[in-house]
């Protein structure tokens, strides 16, 4: 009799978890050397043209500035030199130039004004517009009314209620604060009636219709005001902003404008210690634009002004000209993600050109396991990777700026934390998009391109301008390209006419950041699904 | 007995053979159908949205923007360039054919008229199409005689310069894929590669501020270079001329060419 004991393998039984499953992918990414120094070249693309862009801003040239490529008119005249930033107290760049027509107020006291028109013709000089024309909204946020300043440097604290030429009566203080009031515009027919209050710190704006029946618009603390501020009628109006874009180059023209507002029953209470006025423009209004000027007959004050009091937005066609925002910096996250594209498209696609997939479902036979487990690893990778590469990309910048001596337009720390994570979680859940569509087409070159066309493509069309504005905005709402607007730097102000496109270096996108990167995350999720699906339905 | 053949009728005839053999591949392979259709639809699709959001403003140029889908079709046709090279590679198949076909500059070069006329035969029926779009849709958008626009047409010399100057950008950028998919081997390496080198050099060019960098990024990018072609409203101010422009590409495409090939005739396959 022979007895048979059967052949036990000394080796213990593997786990099949997940946590095995993504063990092994994991190991199946490290030990590519190629995919990896493809991660390494997507950070050292990306903070090298970090780099260049920051040494290539450090000297603007005022030479070149007329004779621009495709015909573009980036500039205004007054770009020429890098005007220098003005900074508010909240620490970010702001305008502040109107026509002020004012008198210290020494202690507490209000104004108060009836305002009876306001226009803004263009300049007879420019013969694009006349006086009278109505189109709406030119410049609808011209501005009059009567302001609280905490003294006569630019950038200072103030408080103001003024009509607009096309948002009704609003209240606005510190350069970003805006709140609106009574509605619709101001004739001789319709009078408004503003007044300012101030009781130490607090200034209170009210309005009304009829100079009888008062409605407090709101109450603002004007932190550190001294005792003594300035306060008076002002007239401001920004400049009229034409932009036009085609095929990568664009024309932004700039129109200075004039408000001219006419105010009557101007009264003071309080500790008024100066018995006439005085008027002067504050700022050095926009290029070339009239300092403005005021009238004073009986009662009658006509006032006006050139210029904007509020935040500063960058982009060529802006008032914070020559002065990028870190933002810019990240443009080189489009070669760096590409590189990236490239390897998670790999991490699928080698599998199939290599036959590995059979041996990895053999393995691991829950075919949506292993495509989550490939997703997380490839999607942790980018992530680090994105990350690293804005890291690098804002410090080296930073760190060049300052050195160049070239003044970035700053931005709170949040947003460049932002900025940041936002270029990491951009990098990774394109990532897994690009995973997925491996998974569909199976093919490297068929991959690669179709998460290019898809990613960078309409990001591309829409920031070089090459479609009109109207198409690279919905293209930058629809395509996975919206998570791009992760990278935006500053706000876009409701109360600023600016050139608020993507394109023309103005990076602006026409979705919030993180809404941006919702979509991006919905298309990734649907093409993950639709890749679970196909992987489980068809032989590998 | 027939002679001998001499030597250039030896080298004619490999020609003829070589290219007879690669056109069999080419023509055999389902993707290249696709593709080439792929191509034409994109652009006339992009060209055709383009146009239709057009609005009349200064400096705009009909032309270009009646070919705006070349920027995103050029992308389908750099796929099909990099396939005819790198599937080989991937399939073990470059072995076979470089055994049967061992002039490996010939076996290029006859790569290289094949992809390009593809990329032609593409190019014309895209570009045709798109114009024809901007022809019927751009009146309609206000670009009439009264705003002082002429209809599109191939009548029209600078027109017709942008047209055939954007059916030969196409067959360019196919040689300058072709070239760089043989020098990587790999078709996603290449096809990121080849990519990034087109569309990089705008995006960065919109950012930087220097108006001198921005001009010179413009002047050697493959793609700001090569498009200049299809100017046809104030070519003056451009950096380079037209022609100029697309020879920047047709250096692009030759140095990727002449890379791909030293790389084919001295590496291993």
């Amino acid at each position: 009799m022979t007895t048979f004991t059967r052949y036990r393998s000394p080796v213990q039984d593997g786990r099949d978890g997940f946590p095995q499953l993504l063990h092994a992918e994991w190991t199946k990414f490290r030990t590519v050397r190629g995919w990896i120094i493809g991660m390494i070249v997507a950070i050292l693309v990306t903070a090298g043209i970090g780099v260049f862009l920051v040494a290539a801003s450090g000297n603007v040239s005022c030479a070149n500035e007329s004779s621009t490529g495709s015909g573009q008119v980036r500039h205004g005249a007054a770009a020429c030199g890098e005007p220098a930033l003005l900074l508010g107290p909240g620490g970010e760049p702001v305008t502040d130039s109107f026509y002020f027509v004012r008198q210290p107020l020494a202690g507490n006291g209000s104004i108060t004004v009836r305002v009876t028109s306001l226009t803004d013709p263009l300049p007879s000089a420019n013969g694009s517009r006349q006086e009278g024309d109505s189109q709406p909204g030119l410049v609808s946020w011209s501005k009059a009314g009567i302001i609280i300043k905490q003294d006569l440097m630019q950038g200072s604290a103030y408080a103001a209620m003024m009509v607009t030429a096309g948002n009704g009566v609003r209240m606005q203080w510190n350069y970003t604060g805006d709140r609106p009031g009574l509605s619709g515009a101001v004739a001789a027919a319709s009078p408004r009636w503003l007044r300012l209050t101030r009781d130490g710190d607090t200034i209170t704006g009210y309005d009304s219709a009829d100079g009888a029946h008062w409605t407090q618009v709101g109450a603002v603390q004007l932190a550190g005001l001294p005792s003594a501020v300035q306060a008076g009628l002002f007239a401001t109006s920004p400049q009229f902003i034409e932009m036009s874009t085609s095929f990568g180059s664009g024309t932004i023209s700039h129109s200075n404008t004039e408000a001219t507002a006419v105010f009557d029953h101007v009264s003071r209470s309080g500790a008024w210690p100066a018995s006439t006025w005085t008027g002067g423009a504050e700022g050095t209004a926009p290029g070339g634009a009239a300092p403005g000027g005021y009238h004073q007959a009986g009662g009658q004050f006509t006032v006006t002004g050139s210029g904007d009091i509020a935040p500063a937005i960058p982009g060529p066609g802006n008032s914070g000209v020559g002065h990028q925002p870190i933002g810019f910096f990240l443009a080189g996250t489009v070669a760096g993600l590409i590189a990236v594209l490239v390897v998670a498209t790999m991490f699928m696609t080698a599998e199939y050109r290599r036959g590995l997939i059979r041996t990895t479902l053999a393995v691991s036979p829950r075919r949506g396991r292993v495509l989550a487990a490939k997703a997380i690893v490839i999607g942790a990778a980018a992530f680090v990777t994105g990350l690293a590469a804005a890291a690098c990309t804002v410090i080296v910048a930073t760190e060049m700026a300052h050195v160049h001596g070239y003044s970035m337009f700053p931005v709170p720390w949040p947003t460049e934390l932002r900025l940041i994570a936002g270029t990491a979680a951009l990098v990774a859940v394109a990532a897994a998009f690009t995973l997925a569509v491996g998974t569909m087409v199976r093919r490297s070159a068929a991959a690669v391109m179709t998460a290019i066309v898809t990613i960078v493509v309409p990001f591309f069309l829409a920031f070089t301008a090459a479609v009109p504005a109207f198409a690279g905005e919905w293209l930058l709402r629809i395509t996975p390209a919206a998570a791009f607007a992760l990278q935006q730097s500053t706000p876009q102000y409701p109360q600023v006419q600016a050139s608020y496109t993507p394109g023309l270096g103005d990076g602006f996108f026409p979705l919030a950041p993180w809404a941006g990167f919702a979509v991006l995350c919905g298309w990734a999720a649907l093409a993950l699904a639709a890749a679970a699906c196909l992987l489980r339905r068809r032989d590998a | 007995m027939s002679p001998a053949p001499s030597g250039s009728e030896r080298s004619h005839r490999a020609w003829a053979e070589t290219l007879h053999a690669e056109w069999t591949k080419l023509r055999t392979l389902a993707s290249t159908g696709w593709l080439m259709a792929g191509a034409v639809a994109l652009t006339v699709t992009v060209s055709a949205a383009a146009v239709a959001a057009a609005a009349v403003a200064p400096g705009l140029d009909p032309a270009k923007l009646s070919l705006t889908g070349i920027q995103a079709g050029q992308a389908v046709v750099a796929i099909l360039a990099v396939l005819a090279i790198s599937n080989e590679y991937s399939t073990g198949m470059i072995r076979v054919t470089l055994a049967a076909m061992p002039r490996r500059h010939t076996l290029l070069a006859a790569k290289a008229a094949l992809v390009g006329g593809l990329a032609l035969a593409a190019g014309a029926v895209a570009v045709l199409a798109s114009v024809l779009a901007g022809r019927l849709i751009l009146p309609g958008r206000g670009f009439t005689l009264a705003n002082g626009y002429q209809l599109l047409s191939l009548g029209n010399g600078p027109d017709l310069r942008a047209a055939c100057g954007s059916v030969l950008y196409l067959a360019l950028i196919a040689l300058l894929s072709l070239g760089v998919a043989t020098a990587v081997r790999d078709s996603a390496v290449a096809t990121g590669t080849v990519l990034a080198l087109l569309y990089l050099f705008p995006i960065v060019a919109a950012v930087v501020s220097n108006q001198h960098w921005q001009r010179h990024l413009e002047q050697i990018g493959p793609m700001t270079a090569g498009l200049y072609i299809q100017a046809t409203v104030g070519v003056r101010a451009l950096p380079l001329t037209p022609w100029q422009g697309l020879g920047v590409l047709a250096l692009w495409a030759a140095g990727a060419l002449i890379l791909g090939g030293l790389v084919l005739r001295f590496r291993d396959a």
